[in-house]
């Protein structure tokens, strides 16, 4: 059993990143991280450079739990998202969830919406602070 | 001083609101083209030369100006916090100002390159005020046959001693040659290569070409490359220097000056040789305890002064010959035609008040840069996150919008993806722009020189070897490409370490 989580450098995606090990921890299975980008800018903050990159390698190794880190480049980070959990058979997604305006959802798609709407597996949405009863 | 004194009423003209606000806008423009890697001042100058046909001559070359000065400015800042050179004039500042960056430097990185281009570019503008008139005046006497020589020259320079490879330069200039042919000849009145296509009898308009070649051209190679793993950007406040930053700074700044504007004068083109050389040399007087390879200071400072003294210096033949040595300069130069001003020696006397206004508004523009690019640099390092397709949808709209309006011809839309496919495959199989846009441009005027000098012969074609200062010219064009292709063999032959290692220089295609 996999567990992919959706992952960009920040705290949300630090928190879903955590949500995952901790499910990944009790029920056993290995965890995927993704973390996607669109590639069609010089410059993607949400795309792990090389030291947001180690930060990363680091939380997952202090962890008991197997993981892997992808970071594939395509036209859509939900689709991306949802392309590796189909390719490795997921039986969970985990997503971390901001608060966002009204303004701010009618300006900005949103991956984790994406995701949520189009996953064909239970998808567990976090927030930074939320820790997952088990 | 006489200069001075034109300088002065150009000072006033130029700090006029209207002209104050051109500036501005170019400035502007210049820095957010500088700033994104492949699109630079060439191209800007290029989209907006259909845009200033309703402008005062004035206030279109004050913009230009300052986009020029202002791609020097951006490039550096892609540099230091990306490592991927804006510009191919700030490839020498990424080696150090990336490592700078690296280290948490960035701010001082950021400072010193724009204090050091705003020193150079200064002094640049102020030994242009001295030197164009002075050359313009010696200029005037110059005759058709040696004209055509220095002409020569600097499509000779440019080719075949400064490209990486001779085959490539020369390959770009004949197809430059070729497409300044396209039209009726200008004493018999003959079609040349119309195709039989009576549209093509009236000539290429330069529009087109430049906007195919650098807008068109650079959006296909892009949408042919659109996908890449993101690049991450050092993040940065406010650049600042300490006192230890600016002890540091200030020699390698005058150093770089006075490297930079000599090389910008000469029909040498462009800015890679003097930042390379800067750099060079402040690693060299660096001493022992140096920090190269670490991030040293004064391996941003030197190279920055030098692209912006160059800039500077290409004023020079621009204003006192009419003639061109960089991308830039070339459509700028198409731009004064486009008014119907004779570019030449004349230029100094017939149109001394936008010459002068022009001058003083790349004072003006300089300082601009500063006050702008200080408090905003972490600003514009933001622009890197647009997305491609927006970016280049922009450019292409006002390519096409550009090339239509020159004549208001639909023909001319097939001619612009006809050099932007001449542009992308150029692109693709590296043959670098320059040459083709100075033989696009530099061809005709050639042309007219040669066979003006022919006519007062009567055809002998003695007559173009026929002044002492012809000779001279054709001279240095041999000693240069003797000396190119025997430097080629040297360097081919032995293996010596040669400074700087070229392995930490960032590779990257031609950006113009």
């Amino acid at each position: 059993m996999s567990i992919v989580v959706a992952y960009a450098p920040d705290e949300f995606g630090r928190s879903a990143v955590e949500a995952g090990l901790a499910v990944a921890a009790s029920r056993g299975g290995d965890v995927v991280v993704v973390n996607a980008t669109r590639g069609d800018a010089l410059v993607d903050t949400k795309f792990a450079g090389s030291s947001e990159r180690a930060a990363l390698d680091e939380l997952l190794a202090a962890s008991t739990v197997a993981s892997t880190v992808r970071q594939p480049v395509g036209t859509d980070v939900a689709d991306a998202v949802l392309q590796v959990a189909e390719e490795v058979g997921a039986t969970l997604l985990v997503v971390g969830l901001r608060h966002r305006t009204p303004v701010g959802k009618m300006l900005m798609g949103s991956v984790a919406q994406r995701i949520l709407l189009d996953a064909t597996v239970p998808v567990l949405a976090v927030k930074p602070g939320q820790s997952v009863p088990l | 001083m006489e200069s001075l004194d034109l300088l002065r009423g150009g000072l006033e003209a130029a700090l006029s609101p209207e002209n104050l606000l051109w500036a501005a806008l170019g400035v502007l423009l210049g820095t957010f083209v500088g700033v994104l890697p492949g699109i630079g001042p060439a191209m800007a100058v290029a989209l907006l030369l259909p845009a200033t046909y309703g402008l005062e001559p004035t206030a279109a070359f004050i913009m230009f100006a300052g986009i020029y000065y202002g791609g020097m400015y951006g490039g550096s800042t892609t540099s230091i916090l990306l490592n991927t050179p804006g510009e191919s004039s700030s490839v020498m500042t990424a080696i150090e100002g990336n490592k700078m960056a690296k280290r948490g430097r960035a701010a001082q990185a950021l400072a010193s390159a724009a204090i050091g281009s705003f020193i150079a570019g200064t002094i640049g503008t102020l030994l242009v005020v001295f030197f164009a008139p002075a050359l313009a005046d010696v200029a005037v006497d110059i005759g058709a046959p040696s004209y055509f020589a220095i002409m020569l020259l600097a499509i000779v320079l440019v080719t075949a001693v400064l490209g990486s490879s001779r085959l490539r330069g020369f390959i770009a200039l004949f197809l430059g040659l070729t497409i300044g042919l396209v039209g009726l000849d200008l004493s018999t009145g003959q079609p040349r290569l119309d195709l039989g296509q009576s549209l093509l009898a009236d000539g290429l308009d330069i529009v087109v070409v430049a906007v195919g070649i650098f807008a068109l051209g650079e959006a296909l190679w892009v949408a042919a490359h659109l996908r890449r793993s993101p690049l991450t950007v050092i993040p940065t406040g406010r650049p600042w220097m300490g006192r230890d930053d600016w002890r540091r700074s200030w020699k390698p700044w005058l150093r770089g000056t006075a490297l930079g504007f000599p090389f910008g004068a000469v029909p040498a083109g462009g800015a890679e040789t003097p930042t390379f050389l800067s750099y060079i040399l402040e690693r060299r007087l660096a001493g022992k305890d140096h920090e190269f390879g670490q991030g040293a200071i004064e391996g941003v400072a030197g190279p920055e002064a030098a692209n912006n003294a160059s800039a500077a210096g290409t004023f020079v033949p621009l204003l006192a010959l009419g003639l061109p040595v960089t991308a830039t300069a070339s459509i700028m130069l198409a731009a004064l035609q486009g008014y119907g001003i004779q570019p030449g020696p004349q230029l100094m006397t017939t149109q001394s008040d936008l010459v002068w206004t022009l001058l003083a508004s790349l004072l003006i523009g300089n300082t601009l840069l500063l006050v702008l690019n200080l408090p905003l640099a972490p600003a514009w390092a933001k622009l890197l996150r647009t997305p491609r397709p927006y970016l280049y949808a922009g450019i292409l709209f006002f390519a096409a919008l550009g090339a239509y309006t020159v004549n208001q011809q639909p023909f001319d839309l097939l001619l612009l993806l006809v050099f932007g496919l001449l542009g992308l495959a150029m692109r693709r199989f590296a043959l670098p722009v320059l040459p083709l846009i100075l033989g696009v441009i530099l061809g005709p005027l050639m042309e007219v020189k040669m066979r003006e000098a022919l006519a007062i012969s009567g055809g002998d074609a003695s007559a173009l070897v026929s002044e002492p200062l012809a000779v001279v010219v054709y001279a240095i064009i041999v000693i240069a490409l003797v000396g190119s292709v025997l430097a080629g063999r040297r360097a081919k032959r032995s293996t010596l370490d040669t400074e700087p290692d070229t392995d930490t220089v960032p590779k990257q295609k031609e950006h113009v």
